[in-house]
């Protein structure tokens, strides 16, 4: 996994819609990235869906969450109809995984990201990062908080 | 602004929903959520103290944050209105619109005007928002989730409640 300290790697990569969204379009603000297994999996929708009800606290500490997952475009833009959430969802789908490996978050034996946390400052630089033990573990949301909390001090 | 961050799971308190004795359980359950449904009638003949606490996520199932609010409108009526509800709810998961919801009042003999502007009262909102926001700053990532003795469990939620009961 990426250390906090570290510069966070560039990427673009295409969201639900097939937009390119690059990491400096976030330059200015705070950035939690959320990889995840699978669009669809039932603890990915948990996660995603708690995660969703609180996407306006996230927005008042100063910070955007975005998915990424291994998962193209379309299937990102069925998942977020299904679940009903708002948040981005990036497609690390080709060349796969490509992106989810620059943050040291891709389960080469499985094929998909690991259930990873980043959160990257205003400046672009890795803060802090959290990595669930197994991936059917889900990060509570409190996790997310604490994390901005102690960043902006 | 909100405090979301970290925090112990809220101890039982006045406020709370609570029934049966033994030893204390606190579940953060949905009643939107079909996997609570089915566990309910297990877990609710378990000899423990059941503390139920809101947790409807709502962008993923639209009439969750309704009938959460429908059963503390009911407790606004009637002493059991609360638990009368929530049980029916979990008994039949296939009506859960808003004349479904009427029927129900209507069996448990509530006045219906009454109950329609409590559900979509500020107050009765708040209250389930406050038992959301401690589920969330306790680390509640998905429902069901129990606490026993204040630890949050993990895996096969009934095998685990069971263990709990006294032999």
């Amino acid at each position: 996994m990426i250390e906090p300290g570290t510069q966070a790697p560039e990427f673009t990569l295409p969201n639900q819609k097939g937009e390119p969204i690059a990491l400096a379009d976030f330059r200015g603000g705070k950035l939690v990235l959320c990889f995840y297994p699978n669009d669809f999996s039932p603890v990915c929708g948990d996660q995603l869906s708690v995660y969703q009800e609180v996407l306006p606290q996230i927005a008042e500490a100063g910070a955007e969450l975005v998915g990424i997952s291994t998962d193209g475009s379309w299937a990102h833009n069925a998942f977020r109809k299904q679940l009903g959430l708002q948040m981005t969802l990036l497609s690390d789908f080709h060349p796969k995984g490509e992106v989810t490996r620059a943050y040291g978050a891709y389960i080469e034996e499985r094929g998909h990201p690991n259930r990873s946390l980043v959160l990257i400052d205003e400046a672009g630089v890795v803060r802090w990062v959290h990595e669930s033990p197994t991936p059917l573990e889900i990060p509570g949301a409190n996790l997310i908080f604490d994390a901005l909390d102690a960043v902006s001090e | 602004m909100v405090d979301l961050r970290s925090a112990a799971v809220p101890p039982i308190g006045p406020t709370d929903h609570v029934r049966g004795s033994g030893p204390e359980a606190i579940l953060y359950l949905d009643l939107g959520c079909p996997r609570c449904a089915a566990e309910w009638p297990m877990v609710k003949r378990l000899g423990l103290r059941l503390c139920v606490r809101h947790f409807p996520l709502a962008a993923k199932r639209p009439r969750s944050l309704a009938l959460h609010a429908a059963a503390e409108a009911a407790a606004l009526q009637r002493a059991d209105g609360f638990w009368a509800l929530w049980d029916s709810i979990y008994a039949d998961h296939g009506h859960l619109d808003d004349p479904h919801l009427w029927e129900r009042g209507r069996r448990l003999g509530l006045e219906l005007t009454r109950f329609d502007a409590d559900r979509r009262s500020e107050v009765v909102a708040a209250r389930v928002q406050a038992d959301f926001r401690g589920g969330i700053r306790a680390g509640v990532a998905g429902t069901p989730t129990a606490f026993i003795g204040g630890e949050r469990i993990a895996g096969d939620l009934l095998a685990s409640l069971e263990s709990e009961v006294p032999l």
